[in-house]
């Protein structure tokens, strides 16, 4: 089977997702409710991608979608980025604690987060609920209430039985073990701990640019910092 | 509830799992016959369905939690359902509803110390024409008003507060 | 009853059933939908019984309960047949002299006739009043007909012909081609074809294979489902048996909405009395083919509408959404090939069948074919049930049949498909609707709700309100739907709070279109569809409420006053005694004065006035 992956054609799997097509020929997509170990969740909405061509494109999760064959893949579109960016700030919104966030963040260049900070600890990617269930077959945690209202927890807000303190949740989870100590209100990000190398986010049409560091980024950044020297 | 004894009506709720034939896929229904029965779903109750269909506990408290129709807390005597959709709430159910609130000093979902009434909304009874609507254990009153709350509510109160 | 083995005896019985009612020349029918129990029917149903039985009728004159006539403003309903002579607003105490003078004098009633509002004629006919005579009613007609409770009223009217017809006449294939020929797509909401997808999953691999009726009508405003399965239950399952035979399907699952008791019950009767008859069961009218249908009472989440939420929860799970990579005609409800279409789509199957798809098709517009029930709510005279062919105008179905906008308003928009649908202004009014053209304005069909609003309706707080609908109906598995949603609420609500900030509505924008790009599954998807459309029509009103904070409807609570009128007021003192705060003073017989510091706008004196003296701005 063969794909267009920003691009460029490349051969597939039959049985392989989008974002599995992604990993192997080495383009990063972010995600945050997926993990190899467990079953995927599409919750996250982070592995987006852009799908189809034209008025038909569409935007679907890479963790959720099988190959087809001649599809056309964008990982990095305009749309694509867009969107993640407001996901995330939706998320930081959300817990800005979790350091996955904000590492996040900072990855996708977000400068502002426009929403009130709520300061919950849970992001509900539910890796604790299948790490529990499909890993540890405890069964003890589930998503309880729906809408705003919903949340992960054991049934009645008890110890359960089930549970053998095994720790499978607290190490899953990207929210509560990462705490970052960094944001303070009223600024929410901190942007304080670029701990790995930025990607450039810039993107053209159809691919993202791959070149680190790269010249005309570095240029262009470094013209954005005179100007703002400046003022 | 916690630490709390009670013997509870297992046979009752055996006979309900029973009807259904035992099936997991009428855990809803089975939850709703056991609300119809006691107006709650008791704790015990559903450790016991969880046992007999063999399904996780946290399934059931997902599924219990999930859906508007059930409640884990005891009930008021009476139940009060405000239709909340687009129609009545057009013609002013908001108003009719914080009337009530403030009448029997409670909040949507909550009972009042009395265990006379619970209050809850509801997002459409589908019978629009008499928006905004009030339905009190079953029976509905239409076209109501702020003024009008007073004296529907005082004929479910066995002692209205002055 | 002894099951019916074949399709000369179903014909045979029906013809039994036929004479046995000519016989019984006078009846009333009584409606008893919600709408018309609600305003006291059952009184006057047992009235009737009553009178008939102590005058000694019973052999003469039948009484009819039956399901919605769809005029619901009007309940409680009657009509005598076979004048057809109809009542409304008809209480207890007219019941003595309704049967004294009319069914025995065969005199008319005028207190109870209908008068047309545009000419002041009163009429005496059902099908004359404008309210009827301008629809069409081929699937909501014979609510008015049948009792519900009985099967030989539906066998009488030709009920289950179509059924033994398919069984015994057309193979299953072509039952899919005429189906895909009548041009017929689904009333829940998306559209989609119907013989299309019956198609997909006849062609579906696997032996077992479902079908699932979908009753769990979600859509605040919306009650055409649950009056077709309280008024003719065995037309939607009639329905569903064809569409299963036609799919190769033995199992079939009604999921229905359990806020509608009387629904659930009149479902449940219509399913033990087909099984009895023979239409349900192993070996159906002796063709060899088995289905059953079992029911399912929904635990109340608009999003079951969804049909991947609906099937998770008929598993016993809660109605979490899945991605619909793999559609559900190939994996659906236990992972088996699946068929899910809603109740009014399956009370259109008999109707194709019985009078062939090249008639169905001369109905309705190029795309959208054959009729839709529409429940028009809201700010309108004749509030009720209304079915018309596609691309009736929006003009004629306000106007002409809904009788106009109540207390002289102005009309201002008109809100379709419910929380995933938008508003429609007075500037569109000339809309054809249809699937496409109610797209285009920013819209949808969705089930079929059409909300009236005047000008004392907020657009700003029509918006706010079905987004805190959705904030609690949001399944919340997805970010951009459980979070988006939510922060456009908050945004709303300092809007309507009159702490709405410039670039309010530029945030609005953006936030909405990263959920219709990445939500999970359609309730998301569309949204934001209420927030857009007003965006985009009432783009004023947001203006109003953010730069000058005022709310031009007189709606929004922290943007308006309260205040009495002196000219107006005569001093009654009624204001004063219901205000809760004391804050409304003046002499008796002097025009009084409200307090603004000690006022909470809960509007008790607006509702108590009888004198129109209390102001809101």
């Amino acid at each position: 089977m063969e794909i267009t992956l920003n691009g460029i054609k490349v051969q597939v799997e039959d049985d392989w997702t989008l974002l599995d097509a992604a990993k192997f020929y080495g383009v990063k997509i972010p995600t945050l409710c997926y993990h190899e170990g467990l079953s995927p969740y599409g919750a996250c909405r982070l592995c987006i991608v852009e799908i189809g061509e034209g008025d038909k494109s569409k935007l679907v999760t890479s963790c959720l979608y099988p190959v087809q064959d001649g599809i056309k893949v964008r990982t990095h579109s305009q749309r694509v980025v867009k969107a993640r960016k407001l996901l995330v700030e939706l998320l930081i919104a959300r817990c800005p604690t979790s350091k996955v966030l904000q590492d996040l963040a900072s990855a996708l260049g977000i400068e502002k987060i426009r929403f009130k900070a709520r300061y919950n600890d849970c992001i509900l990617c539910g890796l604790c609920v299948r790490m529990c269930e499909e890993q540890m077959d405890a069964k003890a945690i589930g998503f309880v209430s729906r809408g705003v209202k919903k949340r992960i927890t054991t049934p009645f807000d008890i110890k359960s039985e089930k549970c053998r303190t095994c720790g499978a949740c607290i190490y899953i989870c990207p929210a509560c073990l990462l705490r970052c100590q960094g944001p303070e209100p009223p600024s929410v990000l901190c942007s304080g701990c670029l701990n790995f190398s930025p990607p450039c986010v810039d993107q053209y049409k159809d691919v993202m640019c791959y070149l680190d560091p790269c010249v005309a980024c570095l240029k262009d950044k470094g013209e954005n910092m005179k100007k703002g020297g400046k003022k | 509830m916690q630490g709390e004894t009670i013997s509870r009506d297992f046979p009752a709720i055996d006979a309900i799992i029973k009807k259904y034939g035992e099936r997991k896929e009428f855990l809803i229904c089975i939850l709703q016959d056991i609300q119809a029965r006691y107006g709650y779903l008791p704790r015990e109750d559903l450790e016991r369905v969880a046992e007999k269909l063999g399904i996780p506990l946290i399934q059931i408290y997902s599924v219990a939690t999930f859906f508007k129709a059930f409640s884990l807390r005891p009930k008021g005597g009476h139940t009060i359902q405000v239709c909340l959709g687009t129609a009545c709430h057009v013609r002013g159910a908001e108003r009719v509803l914080s009337k009530i609130k403030r009448d029997l000093d409670i909040d949507v979902d909550e009972t009042t110390k009395d265990m006379n009434f619970t209050l809850k909304t509801v997002n459409c009874l589908g019978a629009c024409a008499l928006g905004p609507i009030v339905e009190i254990d079953g029976k509905y009153h239409g076209n109501m008003n702020t003024t009008k709350v007073e004296s529907v509510l005082k004929k479910y109160s066995t002692k209205m507060k002055e | 009853m002894e099951k019916i083995e074949s399709p000369l005896e179903l014909e045979k019985l029906r013809k039994s059933i036929q004479s046995k009612k000519k016989k019984e020349k006078t009846f009333i029918s009584i409606c008893a939908g919600t709408g018309c129990r609600a305003s006291g029917s059952e009184s006057v149903i047992n009235a009737f019984k009553e009178e008939i039985k102590f005058l000694g009728l019973q052999n003469k004159v039948g009484v009819k309960v039956t399901g919605c006539h769809g005029f619901c403003e009007k309940g409680p309903i009657i009509v005598i047949h076979p004048k057809e002579i109809f009542y409304h607003n008809v209480e207890k105490e007219d019941v003595m002299e309704i049967v004294s003078e009319t069914i025995i004098g065969g005199k008319i009633i005028d207190r109870l006739l209908y008068v047309d509002p545009t000419t002041g004629k009163k009429i005496t006919k059902e099908s004359d009043v404008p309210f009827y005579n301008k629809q069409k009613r081929i699937i909501l007609g014979n609510n008015g007909k049948i009792d519900p409770t009985d099967i030989e009223d539906y066998i009488a009217l030709g009920g289950y012909s179509a059924l033994s017809k398919v069984l015994f006449k057309i193979k299953p294939e072509q039952i899919i081609e005429e189906v895909k020929k009548s041009g017929l797509r689904g009333r829940g909401g998306g559209g989609f074809p119907t013989g299309r997808k019956w198609e997909s999953c006849r062609n579906a691999k696997g032996k077992l294979k479902y079908v699932i009726c979908n009753a769990d009508e979600g859509d605040p405003g919306a009650y055409m489902d649950r009056s077709l399965l309280e008024g003719n239950p065995h037309s939607v399952l009639e329905g569903m048996i064809i569409g299963a035979y036609a799919i190769g399907s033995k199992n079939g699952y009604v999921y229905v909405r359990n806020e509608y008791p009387l629904a659930v019950k009149h479902l449940e009767i219509a399913v033990n009395q087909a099984e009895e008859y023979g239409f349900l069961g192993k070996n159906i009218l002796g063709s060899g083919f088995n289905f059953s249908i079992l029911i399912s009472r929904g635990g109340g989440a608009f999003v079951c509408g969804e049909s991947t939420a609906l099937m998770a929860s008929l598993e016993g799970k809660p109605g979490e959404p899945r991605a619909k990579y793999v559609h559900t005609v190939e994996k659906g409800l236990w992972n088996k090939p699946t068929t899910l279409n809603n109740v009014e789509t399956w009370a259109n199957i008999p109707i194709i069948i019985h009078k062939g798809a090249s008639w169905y098709s001369k109905i309705g517009t190029e795309k959208s074919k054959g009729t839709k029930i529409f429940s028009l709510v809201g700010k309108i005279n004749n509030t009720g049930l209304v079915e018309t062919p596609m691309g009736m105008k929006l003009r004629e179905i306000i106007y002409d049949i809904g009788g106009g906008i109540p207390n002289k308003k102005k009309f201002k928009a008109v809100q379709t498909g419910g929380p995933s649908g938008g508003c429609i202004p007075e500037e569109l009014i000339d809309l054809p609707i249809d699937f496409e053209k109610l797209t285009e304005a920013g819209s949808m069909m969705g089930s079929g709700g059409m909300i009236v609003m005047d000008e004392e309706t907020c657009m700003v707080d029509v918006a706010k309100y079905f987004l805190k609908f959705l904030m609690e109906e949001s399944c919340g598995k997805c970010v951009p739907c459980r979070e988006g949603i939510l922060q456009m609420g908050e945004i709303l609500e300092n809007i309507t709070k009159g702490n709405g900030q410039p670039g309010d509505i530029e945030l609005l924008e953006e936030i909405s279109t990263v959920i219709k790009d990445t939500s999970l599954c359609a309730l998301g998807g569309t949204a934001p569809n209420p927030v857009l459309s007003t965006i985009r029509y009432f783009r004023n009103e947001y203006d109003s409420h953010i730069k000058d904070k005022k709310c031009p409807a007189g709606v929004c609570q922290a943007l308006i006053q309260y205040s009495i009128i002196p000219k107006k007021c005569i001093g009654c003192g009624a204001c004063l005694k219901q205000c809760p705060q004391n804050a409304i003073t003046g002499e008796k017989k002097q025009p009084h004065i409200i307090n603004p510091e000690k006022c909470i706008k809960c509007g008790a004196c607006y509702d108590v006035c009888k004198f129109d003296a209390i102001k809101r701005v």
